[in-house]
């Protein structure tokens, strides 16, 4: 009997991408002759795609002489690849590229295009200069095509990947933000929670509490969901793990705003509620946080 | 053979970190690489962990395999149940494995061992 | 084995040091007991800090090592969990109910006393007795 919770599909380990190409015998020769047309024709080839990439208006968040640069280092990648049938090499430098361009508001479909115009300069220039014998041009393609795809696809995934990275990190971000820890008085914390929950904020909740609980040696928190409208057994039971993880590093929770909804969900996840310090509202929980850490209300005579 | 197990979850810590998991997640991951290890060595003459790294699309994360050649489980949903008190020192600790990573996947027959796959994928 | 015992007034801070197996565990737990019972300890600080993992053996150890000190008329309080290891021990459901707990050293020993005065107003309720 088998049991299986998969939140994600899984490729093999192996990134298929990644694999070097197989090749046999006469294909390396094929490709060890278009290498060394590639290299002599090196500087021709390359300003042939740097004006094509300018007429296409691709790149334009870049100047004239950073295109340059990177034709340059793509253009010698792509004959590495060429030459020694391994891709470890352009991933890296994809990556890295993605890295540099990304922030300067390069797009996807202009990665897309720069490489498909290399491809496309350099097929041109197979034609012209096999144009004599059809049949050696036929085998020429025949080993450069293939290549030629894996190594555009390789750019293309490499820079989406990059560009997917980027956008979690920037939400990781956003929401680390949007959740503060306050400090009100000197061991009190107060963590109001407002809005819908999922599982990851609440897990980002949890940990940020109990960062706070350490930086700022709290010693009750109070935990208001005041702004909660409903909340499923998933994050009523972070919660509770939140409550549990502050007694851990010492910490004693006073939970406001319960509404009878969410009280009702908390019992039918097995919560006895009677163990779980609650108060009505945040004013009333946090007068009796004071009053849990000794602070005394002094009340001033009326003056007579 | 306990020493196994602050062996596998240091070895589970330092890939996780080399992989840039979060201190945090990296706790995680090494916590639930010490239960499933405790449970192999509670239960079984022999086991074995292997942990590597794993790709799921453009994510990477740590994939951690959990072999044994113990009575079996015979009745998973039961193993797997999850109330809310878990008292986590009976029984497998199994829903809890389950709660620390993202995935989990078990298969186990009676009398024929026990295999439990976690992973868990970056940020 | 060697366990790291500190004295503090008629307080024990004991270290739990990290990567012990089960084995060095249990050893930890008889030497503490014992060390509790030729120093007539009041309380023991169990500082965990620098524990990187805590998993149900950890924990079961540490709440019988709490409660072994309980019969010998004696407090606990564990300090110093890390919050990430809080986190992964809630996940496992590991509570630590019926153990006290604090943030650290500082807030262990504070505890420690609190407990000792309630402790003591409570047994001197005669007049004249100071």
């Amino acid at each position: 009997m088998a049991w299986k919770n998969d939140g994600g599909s899984e490729a093999t380990s192996q990134n298929p991408v990644a694999e070097p190409i197989q090749r046999s015998e006469p294909t390396s020769l094929l490709l060890r002759e278009l290498v060394g047309h590639l290299r002599q024709h090196r500087t021709q080839l390359r300003e042939d795609w740097v004006s094509r990439i300018s007429e296409a208006q691709l790149l334009t968040a870049m100047t004239k002489e950073e295109i340059f640069a990177e034709a340059t280092s793509v253009y010698d990648s792509y004959v590495e690849v060429l030459q020694t049938g391994t891709f470890e090499a352009l991933q890296t430098y994809a990556r890295n590229l993605s890295e540099r361009i990304i922030p300067r508001g390069v797009e996807t479909h202009e990665v897309v295009g720069i490489v498909l115009l290399l491809r496309d300069v350099l097929a041109r220039s197979l034609f012209a200069k096999y144009q004599a014998d059809f049949e050696k041009l036929n085998r020429i393609l025949d080993a450069y095509e293939p290549a030629a795809n894996r190594i555009a696809n390789t750019v293309a995934v490499g820079f989406v990947q990059e560009r997917e990275r980027v956008i979690r990190q920037q939400q990781e971000a956003i929401r680390e933000l949007s959740t503060p820890v306050l400090q009100v008085r000197e061991r009190l914390l107060i963590l109001p929670i407002i809005g819908v929950i999922d599982p990851q904020r609440a897990r980002q909740l949890t940990e940020q509490l109990l960062r706070g609980i350490r930086t700022n040696r709290a010693k009750v928190v109070v935990i208001d969901i005041t702004g909660v409208a409903a909340m499923d057994a998933t994050v009523a039971n972070h919660l509770v793990q939140t409550v549990e993880a502050s007694r851990l590093l010492g910490a004693s929770s006073i939970v406001t705003g319960l509404s009878p909804e969410i009280a009702q969900t908390l019992v039918n996840i097995g919560v006895d509620l009677g163990k779980m310090n609650t108060v009505g509202d945040l004013q009333g929980g946090i007068e009796q946080a004071e009053r849990l850490l000794g602070y005394k209300v002094v009340q001033l005579a009326e003056p007579s | 053979m306990d020493q196994d197990i602050v062996g596998a979850r240091q070895q589970g810590r330092a890939l996780a970190v080399k992989l840039e998991f979060s201190p945090g997640e990296s706790t995680l991951i090494a916590t639930a690489i010490s239960e499933l290890a405790r449970n192999i060595v509670s239960y079984a003459r022999r086991g074995e962990i292997r942990i590597r790294p794993a790709q799921n699309g453009e994510r990477p994360g740590i994939v951690i395999v959990a072999w044994d050649d113990g009575p079996g489980i015979q009745d998973i949903r039961q193993a797997m149940r999850d109330g809310f008190s878990t008292s986590g020192s009976l029984g497998l600790g199994l829903p809890g494995v389950r709660r620390l990573m993202d995935d989990f996947e078990i298969v186990s027959e009676q009398g024929k061992g026990t295999t439990v796959t976690v992973k868990k994928w970056k940020l | 084995m060697e366990v790291p015992i500190l004295k503090q007034g008629s307080f024990l801070i004991a270290t739990v040091q990290a990567a012990l197996s089960d084995a060095d565990l249990l050893q930890f737990r008889s030497a503490l007991i014992q060390y509790v019972v030729r120093s007539r300890s009041q309380g023991v600080i169990l500082d965990v800090t620098d524990l990187d993992v805590m998993d149900s053996f950890a924990s079961r150890t540490i709440r019988e090592i709490a409660q072994m000190i309980r019969l010998r008329g004696a407090e606990t309080v564990i300090v110093g969990i890390q919050p990430e290891v809080a986190f992964a021990m809630v996940q496992l459901g590991l509570t630590m109910e019926g153990v006290a707990t604090a943030l650290d050293l500082d807030e262990g020993l504070e505890y420690l006393n609190q407990k000792g005065k309630s402790a003591t107003s409570r047994e001197s309720r005669e007049p004249g007795r100071g």
